[in-house]
């Protein structure tokens, strides 16, 4: 059980850049998180200060216990999983099996139960044909799937994907929708930074969103989709059904219709 | 009038043992807003690339059956020649940035086309003001949003004045703002300035609401092409098969027709076609 809390957060860039100003959260295991906001609003610098990848300039992170000052990222990274928005910043290894591999070595696992994950990981993945390849060769969704299984494998409390949909197809996202479910029946934390509203109303229940480097809503998809004001500063277009139910009357102000098959039933 | 005729055209890559376009004929008229759809790997990729010439001039392939872009035969003209014709924007703007400062950028193609220097000067301006750009000449193409670049590429394009514009999932590497900001300027020089448009994309919800024609391509093979109202309500049981959604309100009207004259494509048809 890990709890992520963040407390008076700041953070500047080497160049004099405010990234994120004044934001406290507090996130319990097992929730759904999506964090949106234009690019350049602090999102990514937030998520990346839950595994270490940042360390604040002012104020506090904690990782359960751990403040994350005094830690370093491969500490973190046993209760905090990242995973890259682009798979290439993540996967360096020669074969699908020694990425899959390398993660798990690094926090100390005997080699059955190594070889156990990742067989277990790779067949969750689709992987399992490509073990011996390198990563390289596969096309993007493929590599993508690769850094994201490298990281499940090492079955962390909490999952962070940055971006997980973007440049996927529709069988694409329909995998990593697929995986996040998953992930949310084994009782993992999961953090999505997304643009991706369908993926933010359908499979997160808690969205913090971020504008200027603040933390502006903190809430349920279902009331992010019916706070104008919101969605207007940050440009937030809610998902297309949504819109429809909002427009002919079929759902109230303080809650939404989040996906086609909740409208269906409504209808 | 149609400004490009493809007949039966195959593309092989080198070494490869599929085809990436697979005897494929489609037609499409002046001023004409077509969106390729399909799977990755489907050949929406390949389509772009051998109307600009890119394929197989500069990556080389096969290429067989008939191909004819504004007159033109690809394969047989410099791609640079047929690039002031035929613009072409990517999914990564970043790219296809080299110059210190947005005018230089702009000017880059036409220099190399030895156009003269007032000319030069009098189509970055306009091209600029078309994709909203104007008074970021001097500013650095690196310092400048995804949104920004991405129209800073189509204003590259633009300055060379092509008849047709050629957009591979512009989109992908956008948040929402560089979205609408992309797919605003492209309806605009649609709609205002003529320009025929061939678009690769994943959004189609956006895409229903723009295009004349959509081709659905799966492994090279077009195997739907028409208005979005002809085909996405057709592939609503078919989503999973072909690799593209369809926009989300005619999913929900055609599993609830009872609730719908005719089922819609876009969010103010649904608002229109809705009965109680």
């Amino acid at each position: 059980m890990t709890t992520l809390k963040v407390e008076n957060l700041k953070h500047i860039y080497p160049n004099g850049v405010v990234a994120v100003n004044g934001v406290n959260v507090e996130i319990n295991q097992g929730e759904q998180i999506s964090v949106v906001g234009q690019n350049g609003s602090g999102k990514t610098t937030l998520v990346k200060h839950w595994n270490g990848l940042l360390k604040p300039t002012d104020g506090k992170v904690y990782v359960g216990d751990l403040d994350t000052h005094d830690h370093s990222v491969n500490i973190l990274a046993r209760t905090v999983g990242y995973v890259f928005q682009n798979p290439n910043h993540q996967i360096f290894a020669a074969s699908v099996k020694d990425e899959l591999e390398f993660g798990l070595k690094n926090i100390g696992l005997d080699e059955d139960e190594i070889n156990s994950r990742v067989n277990k990981i790779a067949s969750d993945f689709g992987l399992t044909d490509f073990l011996d390849i390198n990563p390289y060769r596969l096309g993007f969704s493929l590599r993508k799937s690769v850094g994201m299984a490298s990281i499940i494998a090492m079955e962390p409390d909490v999952i962070i994907l940055d971006e997980p949909t973007t440049g996927q197809d529709y069988l694409g996202i329909k995998a990593i929708r697929t995986s996040i479910k998953k992930l949310k029946e084994q009782g993992k934390t999961v953090i999505v930074v997304s643009h991706d509203m369908p993926l933010v109303a359908e499979d997160t229940n808690r969205v913090l969103v971020m504008c200027d480097t603040e933390l502006i809503f903190d809430g349920t998809p279902s009331k992010l989709f019916s706070t104008d004001d919101i969605l207007k500063r940050t440009n937030l277009l809610p998902p297309q059904v949504t819109s429809f139910m909002h427009k002919v009357g079929k759902s109230n102000s303080e809650s939404s219709i989040l996906s086609v098959s909740d409208a269906i039933n409504k209808l | 009038m149609s400004v490009i005729k493809i007949e039966n055209l195959t593309v092989q890559y080198n070494g490869e043992e599929d085809k990436a376009l697979d005897g494929i004929s489609l037609e499409i008229n002046k001023g004409e807003f077509v969106a390729i759809l399909g799977a990755h790997g489907a050949g929406k990729t390949t389509l772009c690339l051998s109307l600009n010439g890119i394929v197989p001039n500069m990556i080389s392939a096969d290429m067989y059956g008939k191909l004819e872009v504004l007159g033109e035969i690809p394969p047989k003209i410099p791609v640079r020649q047929l690039a002031a014709k035929v613009g072409s924007i990517f999914d990564n703007p970043e790219f296809q940035m080299s110059q210190l400062t947005v005018f230089e950028e702009v000017a880059l193609g036409l220099q190399n086309l030895g156009v003269d220097k007032e000319t030069i000067e009098k189509n970055i301006t306009e091209s600029l003001k078309l994709v909203g750009l104007e008074g970021f000449e001097e500013r650095s193409p690196f310092e400048i949003s995804g949104g920004q670049q991405q129209r800073l590429a189509m204003a590259s394009a633009l300055a060379m004045k092509p008849e047709i514009l050629i957009l591979d999932e512009p989109t992908s590497n956008l948040d929402p703002i560089g979205k609408e900001e992309v797919f605003s300027v492209t309806r605009k020089l649609n709609q205002e300035e003529g320009l025929t448009v061939i678009i690769a994309e994943h959004e189609v919800e956006v895409i229903s609401e723009f295009a004349d024609q959509v081709v659905f391509l799966e492994k090279g093979k077009i195997i739907e092409k028409g208005t979005p109202s002809e085909i996405f309500p057709t592939i609503v049981e078919r989503q999973e098969l072909v690799g593209v959604r369809v926009p989300q309100v005619t999913e929900l009207a055609y599993n609830k027709k009872e609730n719908f004259n005719s089922i819609p494509v876009t969010l103010d048809e649904a608002v229109r076609e809705f009965k109680e």
